[in-house]
């Protein structure tokens, strides 16, 4: 068993980390003659906010997308829980407790704010077709019981006033929120983050580097982002992976990487050889 | 009222009870086009092959019975008992539901992710196939359906209502089979709408119709969404296969009924169920009273091009058919 086991901690700010959950190893993928992502292995810890940052195109996207089952690598292992995991769908990924938001949203633009909150349940729900069809007892209680988590997500993100809106009326900002709310309403051990402050404003930043803490702390939830604002993975992250051109080429706490000359080298953009 | 008037009332109607079964058909349509974005060009031929399928079960007929006799030099065609309606329409919905998890599993599974001409092309094929597969196993000759539906014309109907005109008047003629149609297509659609509002099943499915990257995302599976939707579909087929097959006998014409959906979803928009619906009934009123008023003075006929004539003129001046919203392009 390759579960590194190495003893939990307490951060600065009292949280604990615990061991590993979730562990890349030698990842490679390749579409063809690009390598998105060469040979790369990092572990994500249980209840830490982990950042992969690196400039465009350094293959981010395609590693959460490696992790949550939308992209499959040619080469290298995905370990979750001290297991090695066989090649999934995303739907058998999302049934494992990790849940995840998408750079560009992807949201379903025909249905309300709650309806798109619900769908975050789907999984959880039990009843079968028939005892919906007939739609009595159980199938009524349990839907009950799920509108009542959605609630509590809704008004954790502070979203009661839009919750009967289309969300394809929303603006930018409130979308990513939605999104945010949908991915916890399935209750997630794991949430992957892409750039869930890409294109805010600075108040709206704010706003979600808050969220993204409280979901941590009262939940005790672990979460990997993506980020390109640099004071942002600094205030937020336990640890951070760097990632240009594929490679990884930092990883450790924000002063470590920070202060790596190959991260300052590949922000200041100097020539590759 | 003058007669004339009656007259063309009555027309209204039956071309209403036409409407209901283009509807069907349309709604068949519409429900994987919305799912899974592919334009189904099987759903006419499906509805043939549900309607042959619940005559073969009913009349104990042997499937393959002409290739099983050339190659073992037999004479079997039939078990020898029938069946009784309700139970083989049953077993025919089931047959549906086994088709639908077949063109997952053999076709649409490898076809993830190709362009939708290539998926169009694939339902082409799959029409052809199921045509001859149909004939394969239940013979080619026309045979009657009868699943104990009333028909006739309603003579309650046309004795209450004969008083509203003169003496030429002897009352509103309509086909008895027409209203069991329109009342069963009601309860379908009422089910259908139900069923995607409130069950898990059903949102997923109206995820999938939204958004598929984030219905992946939310856990819900493509594949098992499809055979729901093919089922669904191969449901509705069945039910416009009895009426159309009761009223004109189930014949290969019959798979000719989803040329008169083509019309329909260009009125009513490719991805809306209330769309198809009153796209059909609209259709089906049109061509009737076309027929009546105007067919006279241009030697009759016009329901074969009217419907594609009025589906021409919506898309020139609405292509997002009634209920689509307006694409406007993003620039
Ligand atoms: N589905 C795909 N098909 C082909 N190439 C892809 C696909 N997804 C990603 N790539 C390629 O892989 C490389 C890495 O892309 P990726 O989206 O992972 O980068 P990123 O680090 O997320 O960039 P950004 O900061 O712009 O979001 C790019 O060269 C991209 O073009
Ligand atoms: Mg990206």
């Amino acid at each position: 068993m390759s579960l590194d086991t190495t003893d939990s901690y307490v951060t600065e700010d009292g949280r604990t980390i615990g061991g590993v959950v979730m562990e890349m190893k030698n990842i490679t993928l390749r579409f063809g003659g690009v390598v998105a992502i060469k040979d790369i292995s990092f572990d994500i810890r249980e209840g830490e906010i982990r950042a992969i940052i690196g400039p465009n195109g350094a293959g981010k996207s395609s590693m959460l997308n490696v992790i949550s089952g939308f992209y499959h690598p040619q080469e290298g292992e995905v370990w979750f829980h001290g297991r090695k995991r066989p090649s999934m769908k995303p739907y058998q990924v999302a049934a494992q407790g990790i849940a995840r938001t998408f750079q560009n949203i992807a949201l379903f633009d025909g249905m309300s704010v709650l309806d798109n909150i619900m769908t975050g349940r789907l999984t959880m729900m039990k009843s079968n077709m028939l005892q919906q069809a007939i739609w009595f007892g159980r199938a009524e209680r349990e839907e009950n019981q799920h509108r009542e988590q959605v609630e509590k997500v809704i008004d954790f993100l502070e979203i009661q006033a839009i919750r009967k809106t289309p969300v394809g009326r929303l603006p930018y900002g409130l979308k990513k929120r939605v999104e945010l709310a949908r991915a916890l309403a399935a209750e997630p051990k794991l949430l992957l983050l892409d750039e869930p402050m890409a294109g805010m404003n600075v108040e709206e930043k704010e706003d979600m580097s808050r969220f993204i803490l409280d979901v941590n702390d009262e939940f005790g939830t672990t979460i990997a982002l993506i980020e390109h604002d640099m004071g942002v993975v600094m205030d937020l992250s336990d640890r951070v992976v760097v990632m240009d051109y594929g490679k990884k080429i930092g990883d450790g706490t924000p002063d470590e990487v920070r202060n790596n000359q190959d991260v300052i080298d590949a922000y200041l953009g100097v020539a590759h050889d | 009222m003058p007669d004339q008037l009656l007259y063309a009332l009555e027309v209204t109607l039956n071309g209403l009870m036409a409407g209901v079964l283009y509807s069907l058909v349309a709604l068949g349509f519409v429900l994987i086009f919305k799912a899974s974005g592919i334009f189904n060009y099987a759903q006419g031929v499906m509805a043939l092959f549900a309607a042959l399928t619940l005559v073969g079960i009913q009349e104990g007929q042997v499937p393959f019975s002409h290739l099983i006799n050339a190659i073992f030099g037999t004479e079997i065609h039939h078990f020898g008992w029938t069946v009784p309606a309700i139970l083989a329409i049953m077993l025919t919905a089931a047959v549906m539901v086994v088709f639908a998890w077949a063109v997952e599993r053999f076709v649409l599974k490898h076809l993830v992710n190709q362009p939708d001409i290539i998926l169009f092309m694939a339902t082409i094929g799959l029409a052809y196939f199921m045509e001859g597969v149909g004939d394969l196993m239940w013979g080619a000759d026309i045979k009657k359906l009868d699943v104990g539906l009333p028909q006739g014309g309603s003579i309650w109907l046309e004795e209450n209502t004969a008083w509203l005109g003169g003496d030429g008047f002897y009352g509103f003629f309509i086909d008895r089979l027409d209203i069991v149609a329109t009342v069963v297509a009601a309860i379908l659609v009422i089910s259908l709408t139900l069923f995607s509002q409130y069950s898990k099943q059903g949102r997923a499915l109206r995820a999938v119709a939204d958004d598929h990257q984030a219905a992946l995302s939310v856990g819900i599976s493509l594949r098992f969404i499809w055979v729901l939707v093919w089922s669904i579909a191969g449901f509705v087929a069945l039910v416009a296969g009895i009426m159309w097959g009761t009223k004109s006998g189930v014949q290969f014409s019959l798979s000719l009924i989803a040329l008169k959906a083509l019309p329909v979803l260009m009125l009513g928009g490719f991805t809306s169920i209330p769309g198809a619906i009153v796209g059909g009934l609209i259709i089906g009123v049109g061509e009737k009273l076309f027929e009546f008023f105007i067919g006279p003075m241009v030697g009759g006929a016009t329901e074969n091009w009217f419907a594609y004539v009025l589906a021409l003129l919506f898309l020139v001046f609405r292509p997002q058919g009634l209920f689509g919203e307006k694409i406007i392009e993003r620039v």
